[in-house]
């Protein structure tokens, strides 16, 4: 018996976008006196993991000043107005949580 | 990531730790590798304050390292590769996978993750020919893009790509215009969600009987070729077309849905309804042959008959056991459509339709306690966005209507054996011309 015979087929997979690395925003040097914005994405009870972590800050680092603020609607959305009064009013931002 | 690249503000984004692979890979194609992600443990929803304080004191998962100082690093710690600029690649695939037995390359498509994990039939050149033939289209042009998660960036395939995958699902080369039309919705049947859901597709006008669908007795079950490989095809163009689906990864679904086999593709029993074709209610002729698309499916509540006593009470049941975040969809046999006219008087489908936007109603305090309407709908209506704004200010024991009346539809299929008849949770998307695509 011969080998058996080898068949050229097509790929099934679609046509990727080409990606263009962005760069990220410049570090701070302290959070020292900076304001902090704590962004909830409004996601399964992301509200009440933030504000621990907004007691956290009170706690381990009271100079530094945070904002709790939920997004204006869902994920799914974008949000320029919440991302321009933190750009306005803040130094930083952690946003979550997601899951 | 959006604050971060086009607002300039350093930010650091919290996962839970099974969002580890998804959360960097979004990061990774949506250009930003070195993005500050710190993970907890998941869950987070349901945890108690205390419990959430235990996250925020505690460790990383995946790291080890204390979650704070994770952050408060990714907020202040200098990037090593900062000042790079900026860098364009591609991920192009070749058209032509290379030679081998059909044992091997079998395997291959299942190891890549190219299949449903059933034997697919490999895509010959002929075979591939023999599938564009069926259609006018040039096998270069672009039908459409898609993706798994509004988070990851779109792929694009043409009209030989979507050929490659119906071959591989079994088509005939005459169902290749529907198979066509559903890649040119651009909704995806492999949807990444962590509540699994599956797509539904319902086919109208003649292209039913000219490939010989079955909307008769069995349509939702494995009993008929144009059914069985359409919706198949359906599935295994959306995995491919859209860059993968692929658990931890491209796919989320928790528990997974078997409705994802073959995407609930039906064609409505148009000649046993009483009323008109779905897709002449939206805007097509009867002559025209459509595919509609729905996504969200997953929750299915089913009775039999319409008694004439209490079919109002039981229908109201039956709505108040769907999750209200997705609308429901009457999924009728023939004998149930006419006894829905016998009982209710409902001549037309817009009948039934205004009686089930007054009926499925719940006491506001509990809708708004659902979590998917807390997610996805409360954030809404907080910031002014109606019918939801006005359904907030509801006292909690006022009963207010579940869904948008625009959200809910029927359709008729079944082969009248008896008048078992389902809602299926489900969100309309669009309705495409399959002659457009012959």
């Amino acid at each position: 018996m011969g080998s058996p015979e080898k068949i050229s087929v097509l790929n099934p997979m679609g046509f990727a976008p080409k990606v263009v690395e962005k760069p990220l925003a410049p570090r701070l040097s302290t959070l020292e006196g900076k304001t902090v914005y704590l962004v909830d994405c409004r996601f399964d009870d992301s509200d009440v993991f933030l504000k621990q972590m907004q007691a956290w800050f009170g706690e381990h680092l009271p100079g530094v000043r945070t904002v709790f603020k939920p997004i204006s609607s869902v994920y799914l959305k974008d949000d320029p107005t919440t991302w321009e009064e933190i750009k306005a009013r803040g130094h930083a931002a952690i946003v979550g949580v997601g899951h | 990531m959006t604050i971060e690249a086009q607002y300039g503000v350093p930010t650091v984004a919290m996962h839970t730790d099974k969002f580890d692979r998804v959360a960097r890979s979004v990061a990774a194609v949506n250009g930003m590798p070195e993005l500050r992600q710190v993970f907890v443990p998941q869950p987070v929803m349901g945890k108690s304050p205390a419990e959430l304080r235990a996250y925020v004191d505690g460790r990383d998962p995946l790291t080890g390292r204390p979650v704070m100082q994770e952050v408060i690093e990714g907020l202040t710690t200098p990037f090593d590769g900062q000042g790079v600029g900026t860098i364009e690649y591609d991920r192009s695939t070749p058209r032509l996978v290379e030679a081998d037995t059909e044992e091997n390359l079998q395997r291959l498509f299942m190891e890549s993750r190219w299949t449903d994990y059933l034997p697919i039939v490999l895509p010959t050149e002929e075979r591939v020919a023999a599938m564009l033939a069926a259609t006018r289209r040039k096998p270069d042009e672009v039908v459409g893009r898609m993706r798994p998660t509004h988070f990851r960036e779109a792929w694009e395939y043409t009209v030989e790509k979507v050929a490659v995958n119906a071959v591989m699902a079994g088509a005939r080369p005459e169902y290749f215009p529907v198979i066509l039309a559903l890649a040119a919705t651009g909704v995806s049947a492999r949807g990444s969600t962590t509540s699994s859901m599956a797509a539904m597709a319902v086919v109208n006008g003649p292209i039913r009987n000219e490939i010989e669908m079955n909307a008769g007795t069995g349509a939702l079950a494995p009993y008929n070729h144009a059914n069985a490989a359409i919706g198949r095809a359906y599935g295994l163009l959306s995995q491919n077309l859209q860059g993968g689906s692929v658990p931890g990864l491209t796919y989320m679904g928790s528990q997974g849905n078997n409705y994802a086999y073959n995407s609930i593709t039906f064609p409505e029993n148009e000649e046993r309804s009483p009323w008109e074709p779905f897709h002449v209610q939206h805007g097509f002729r009867p002559t025209d042959s459509t595919v509609s698309v729905f996504s969200g499916c997953r929750a299915t509540a089913y009775t039999l008959g319409i008694r004439e006593k209490h079919w109002r009470e039981h229908v109201r049941n039956m709505l108040r056991g769907m999750d209200p975040h997705i609308p429901p969809v009457f999924v009728l046999d023939p004998i149930t459509a006419r006894q829905f006219i016998d009982r209710g008087g409902f001549t037309k489908k817009d009948a039934l339709i205004d009686w089930v936007y007054e009926n499925a109603r719940m006491p506001a305090g509990e809708f708004w306690d659902y979590q998917l309407v807390q997610n996805y709908l409360y954030p809404r209506a907080t910031f002014g966005e109606e019918p939801w704004a006005t359904k907030l200010k509801a006292a909690p024991d006022e009963m207010i209507q579940m869904f948008k009346r625009e959200d809910i539809h029927v359709v008729v299929v079944g082969g009248e054996t008896n008048g078992y008849w389902r809602i299926m949770g489900a969100t309309y998307a669009k309705t495409v011309s399959v002659d457009d695509w012959r």
